[in-house]
């Protein structure tokens, strides 16, 4: 650093941030660097978007719209429709969505309305051991322990609903093959394991946020906790729940190995949940390393469609979260 | 809740109905259930990789080879692949870390409330939800395509994925360090850089040394972002610059597809050896915040 800044130099109040020649190199420097390693997430993101849509430029070219989402995803004939794997990601992101959020809320308001704050430290630590454990453990788990052992259970849930109308199509066994330990909803299953931490984190600071007053207030009228939490926390939390939730939502759609073990490797649009399937980041870590030419693309492709969801899911998700702390703070 | 407590004696002395009470209590009740919930598949995970990867590990384990898949589980070992974690995750560190820190310094320090500042933060936020094979998929069409597979390339996908993660935590142990701090070095005649290394820097260290062990403690578990840049060898490469290299995460995917038991043991050892790994870092991180918070009060 140039320690030869002329001491009897006065500089104006709030001009430290301008890069006027008056400061000394150093410093001007330090803050330019400073503003580049913060400028390199943009760079980064760009790029990300840049470099993978180049490469997967030829099959965008050659499949087209109606070709990305058609069925045929076939190696031997040079045609790559993505619906499969599309839908198995959307499938298996809901389910573990639809798994997850209730089971988040439930330790959020647990944490913050029920359990004293001494007894809540503890509770958390063990959540975000859940998040500690890597996704590929959870995925090892799944596919030997995990899978085995629930396929019994499918198989008679299955029987049970075979022949009921939308039930059955959903729950019953497969037309073609049985059901399987690892499906679609063994996926779910696991991807609901691994975004529970991010959601019930994320609400639980969202519901403390809630001012005590409020609480208060709804228990001078009377209320039971249930009445307070229906009248009270929900409506004040609302929409930052609801970013907690799209965010999981992002992490499931995305979460690679886990699902790559446990969903079966199988490209089928089927409404049978127990049913092997495929979704876009699994087919991704599967087939990346054997793919080469138009099939390499495809794939980068893929990643493409699955880096502009999760970024527009980010987004909102954000945008919501950030909107509905600024109201509180306003409040 | 002392004050919870209070208030519930006094709703006491107008009855709640039968049916408001039997409801509260059965809402309470579904909320201690979903922790149950949570609970059981964590530890019968944590139950089965320490019960499975404990009769494998041991020094041998630790230190040998990789063998091929069909050999039984007394072969062989992980040595490569705790090498390579250890590598390319330090790497990683060394790459996004600082960076990290510096973008969080221009974010707090710098650039303020100001709209670009504000854009970037936002937009680290949204990349903390780019998924991480995503990284690999990028790395893999910018550097390996040109410079081929590495420990390194390995390493540039990993700190893609921490960067954003320690720019967030960073940040906000930079915005708890009190402004007097600051107007009290400005009052010394220091200059920006010097308060901010000097001053605010070493303030805020503690929390932004656990925020940056969990972020290491994140990459060193992440398999997605290694499988198109490291593939995964069998034998040790000490060389992270050029040539294939291997990771745990990479070993446990590759393991957990086999059918074969030996390879299956390998994979549950490789699985304990990583989660010791990740809970050593997750509690050095909580032992730095402990420090930090007695200094601060």
């Amino acid at each position: 650093m140039t320690a030869a800044a002329p001491a009897d130099q006065p500089v104006r109040a709030g001009s430290a941030g301008s890069l006027s020649a008056k400061r000394p190199l150093g410093d001007r420097v330090f803050q330019v660097v400073a503003l580049a390693a913060g400028l390199l997430v943009l760079v980064i993101l760009v790029l990300i978007a840049a470099t993978t849509t180049d490469q997967a430029a030829p099959w965008f070219a050659k499949e087209g719209i109606s070709g990305i989402f058609s069925k045929t995803w076939d190696i031997s004939t040079n045609h790559f429709g993505a619906l499969a794997y599309i839908y198995g990601s959307a499938v298996t992101a809901l389910i573990a969505v639809i798994l997850s959020v209730p089971v988040s809320l439930g330790i959020a308001l647990l944490l913050t309305e029920v359990v004293p704050r001494r007894f809540a430290r503890p509770i958390v630590y063990v959540i975000d051991l859940l998040a500690v454990v890597p996704s590929v453990v959870w995925g090892l788990w799944g596919v030997l322990v995990f899978a085995p052992w629930i396929q019994g259970i499918y198989a008679s849930i299955a029987s049970f609903f075979k022949g009921v109308p939308v039930l059955g199509n959903l729950f019953g066994p497969p037309a073609q093959g049985t059901v399987q330990g690892t499906s679609f909803f063994t996926a779910g299953i696991i991807l609901a394991f691994m975004i529970t931490p991010i959601i019930s984190s994320l609400s639980r600071e969202v519901i403390a946020t809630v001012p005590t007053i409020d609480r208060e207030g709804a228990y001078a009228l009377g209320a039971t906790r249930l009445e307070m939490i229906r009248g009270v926390v929900l409506p004040h939390s609302q929409s930052g729940i609801v970013g907690a939730v799209l965010l999981g939502l992002g992490r499931a759609v995305g979460e690679t190995i886990a699902a790559a073990l446990v969903i079966g490797s199988s490209a089928a649009v089927t409404s049978h949940l127990f049913a092997p399937g495929y979704n876009i980041p699994a087919v991704i870590a599967n087939q990346f390393g054997e793919a080469s030419g138009l099939f390499r693309s495809a794939l980068l492709g893929l990643g493409v469609l699955l880096f502009v969801f999760t970024i527009i899911i980010n987004v909102v998700a954000r945008g919501v979260v950030e909107r509905s702390a600024r109201r509180q703070r306003g409040a | 809740m002392a004050a919870d407590t209070g208030q519930q004696q006094k709703a006491d002395l107008r009855e709640p109905a039968g049916w408001r009470r039997a409801k509260n209590r059965i809402a309470t009740a579904l909320m201690v259930l979903s922790f149950i919930l949570v609970i059981i598949p964590l530890g019968f995970v944590l139950v089965t990789v320490i019960a499975k990867g404990s009769s494998i590990i041991s020094w041998r384990f630790l230190t040998s080879d990789i063998p091929p898949a069909v050999l039984p589980a007394n072969f062989g070992g992980m040595g490569p692949a705790i090498l390579g974690t250890v590598l390319i995750t330090g790497l990683a560190t060394v790459i996004a870390v600082p960076l990290g820190i510096l973008g969080a310094i221009y974010l707090n320090e710098y650039g303020g409330k100001g709209p670009l500042a504000r854009f970037i933060g936002f937009m680290a936020d949204v990349m903390t939800g780019v998924p991480s094979i995503i990284m690999g998929l990028f790395i893999f069409s910018i550097w390996v395509l040109h410079f081929g597979y590495s420990g390194l390339a390995g390493a540039l996908a990993l700190g893609c994925l921490m960067l954003p993660i320690v720019i967030r935590s960073t940040y906000e142990m930079l915005r708890l360090v009190p402004d007097s701090l600051r107007e009290g070095a400005y009052a010394l005649g220091s200059t920006k850089s010097r308060v901010t290394l000097t001053v605010v820097l070493p303030a805020a260290l503690a929390g932004i040394v656990s925020g940056a062990l969990l972020a290491v403690a994140r990459a060193a578990g992440e398999t997605a972002p290694l499988l198109f840049t490291i593939l995964a060898v069998m034998t040790p490469n000490p060389n992270i610059f050029s040539g294939p290299n291997t990771s745990l995460p990479s070993q446990i995917f590759a393991n957990a597809t086999q059918p074969y038991t030996g390879a299956q043991a390998r994979g549950w050892g490789a699985a304990l050896t990583l989660i010791v790994i990740a809970f050593i870092l997750m509690i050095a991180a909580r032992i730095v915040t402990a420090r930090f918070n007695r200094y601060a009060r």
